[in-house]
């Protein structure tokens, strides 16, 4: 694998995560369980399409074989799909939607946080650009996660039921493989492996003020840097995909 | 204050709206004027918030990320205009929650519009540029409406809606000179558009019960045929430079009173939609009481976190 082609496929699997995340989010647009949180999620959703956007255009660019950002977006196979299986899962609950936000966003802090210093210009603006939105993104799923946690005896069940279910999904974050290995040599990715026990702490304080817990036994999954994804991920792209597949070809 | 009677109450009232002072919450305001305004604010911003379905409709499905972006980001702004006029509601001493229990037993109204399904892409141009069109009409002049709460929330609610219209009038743009495909998916909207779209501006002067009273008051400051009059007049002409064609085999230009005549709204299929029978009025109001009912919880918890944050505080 060249350092081009690591590129490429580095800057997709992040801008994968934030388009598929984003576009779960915004389908409670409309729904949300208060006014304030359907802006609120529905701002999400805009900031990580909006990443998403400028990764895709990146990628596109470093690829260099005619392909734009909608392209990349709209028309590759289930299987091209690199995002982690984490952010293809379904909103679920409010709580269940925020236990996932809350996961990712932990991580992207941290990930964005070392990519700001990253050896590739771009990555590193884009990081640059982004990681105020993170924060913001952070503190919201961590506020709710407290608030949820340390509610109701009927909120508390339920997002400890999410946190049980989703904890399968949050090694996989950490994943690395040879793609990984080439840019960190080179400066430019970040080695998720310096700052996963600096997760699992803040997960946990946070966890611990919600009077919630990871699980005893952690299980762990993983597939979708590869494209193995769960069932969920198809019914995603045939909405996602539904214009540019019916009508191939045409400017929107 | 004592020896002045309502009446004088009354007479000092109208003599402000009259010089053109606007009222504000604390003044003092008859009670019909009262509820009149809570009946048409908190019939404002339930359109505003049952609005957002037939876009969030598509939003999952957009063409692109741009169209994505931006559509999502109108549909945000809907939301924020249901926001500021809940609490110009909130003013005249309302309760936000109240008025939308009211929404969701089909008590309240909202705009009937959208009551009808968004079935194509165009449809989200269409919504743009003919919805949002027509909502500018209706809610300009409610800038300088007697009440201030109410005027100063439409000052920035005007100001998004025109770009609403805009982007809605890009998207059609795009498709009328698009392929033919594209070019028919714009005129089947269209077609399925217009008249609901003209209907948006309410019932026919002579049928229009609270007109009189609310010109009155400078609630409203021109009746609803002026609006749509106004609507016809500036839309057509957009119609026609991208090509597409109005469905109203009645349409002609008066060159005499420099209006353009058109035809004979169907006032049945009108009723119908208001008294709740409309093609997604059941869809529409059962997604907003969905979304209540599945919150409850989450609210819930945050007060019952709330309370709890408080006596820690205090102990
Ligand atoms: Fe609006
Ligand atoms: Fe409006
Ligand atoms: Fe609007």
């Amino acid at each position: 694998m060249t350092k081009q082609e690591a590129l490429f496929e580095y800057v997709l699997r992040k801008a994968d995560d934030t388009l598929i995340l984003g576009h779960r989010l915004s389908e409670w647009c409309g729904h949300g369980p208060v006014l304030e949180e359907d802006i609120a999620l529905t701002n999400l959703a805009l900031d990580l399409i909006g990443q998403a956007t400028e990764l895709y255009q990146y990628a596109a660019e470093v690829e260099n074989k005619g392909r734009n950002e909608d392209d990349l977006a709209f028309l590759r196979l289930e299987r091209e799909y690199k995002n982690v299986l984490l952010v293809e899962q379904t909103n679920g609950d409010f709580g269940k939607t925020i236990v996932r936000q809350f996961l990712f966003d932990h991580f992207q802090s941290l990930l964005y946080e070392r990519l700001m210093n990253s050896a590739d210009e771009q990555i590193a603006a884009i990081a640059e650009k982004s990681i105020k939105e993170v924060k913001y993104h952070l503190k919201h799923s961590s506020e709710w996660v407290i608030r949820l946690g340390d509610g109701t005896e009927e909120s508390h069940n339920r997002v400890q039921e999410s946190v049980t279910d989703l904890s399968r999904y949050i090694e996989e974050l950490f994943y690395q493989d040879e793609v990984d290995e080439i840019l960190i040599k080179e400066g430019i990715a970040a080695d998720t492996a310096s700052f996963k026990e600096e997760y699992y702490n803040n997960i946990n304080a946070v966890l611990s003020e919600a009077t919630l817990s990871l699980p005893e036994k952690m299980w762990q999954l993983d597939g979708g840097r590869k494209g193995v994804h769960s069932e969920h991920l198809g019914f995603l792209l045939a909405e996602l995909q539904y214009m540019q597949r019916t009508y191939p070809g045409m400017e929107w | 204050m004592k020896d002045l009677n309502i009446n004088e109450l009354d007479r000092k009232f109208q003599e402000k709206i009259d010089n053109e002072i606007k009222i504000e919450p604390k003044d003092y305001m008859p009670e019909a004027y009262r509820k009149t305004l809570i009946r048409q604010i908190s019939q404002h911003a339930h359109s505003e918030i049952v609005g957002q379905l037939p876009e969030g409709n598509w939003v999952t499905r957009a063409p692109n990320l741009r169209r994505k972006a931006v559509l999502l980001a109108k549909i945000q702004d809907e939301a924020g205009h249901g926001l500021y006029l809940y609490s110009a509601v909130e003013t005249l001493g309302a309760d936000r929650e109240e008025t939308i229990d009211d929404l969701h037993s089909g008590k309240a109204k909202y705009s009937s519009i959208f009551n009808y399904p968004s079935l194509t892409w165009a449809d989200m141009g269409m919504i743009g540029w003919l919805v949002d069109g027509a909502a500018i009409m209706n809610q300009v002049p409610l800038c300088r409406c007697s009440y201030g709460p109410y005027a100063r929330a439409m000052v920035r609610v005007c100001k998004e809606e025109s770009f609403h219209q805009r982007q809605g009038y890009e998207i059609v743009t795009k498709l009328a000179t698009g392929t033919p495909e594209q070019k028919e998916m714009a005129q089947e909207s269209l077609n399925r558009w217009w008249w609901p779209a003209l209907m948006m501006f309410g019932p026919s002067d002579a049928d229009s019960k609270h007109t009189a009273q609310s010109m009155k008051w400078k609630i409203k400051r021109h009746t609803n045929d002026e609006l749509r009059q106004q609507f016809v007049d500036v839309t057509v002409p957009q119609a026609e430079l991208i090509g597409l064609k109005v469905p109203d085999p009645d349409l002609k230009w008066n060159e005499e009173t420099g209006h353009y005549e058109f035809g004979e709204i169907n006032w049945n299929e009108f009723w119908q939609v208001v008294e709740g029978y409309g093609p997604c009025n059941k869809e529409r109001v059962d997604a907003r009481r969905k979304a209540k009912e599945d919150g409850a919880w989450v609210r819930e918890a945050a007060n019952a976190y709330a309370e709890k944050r408080a006596k820690r505080k205090a102990s």
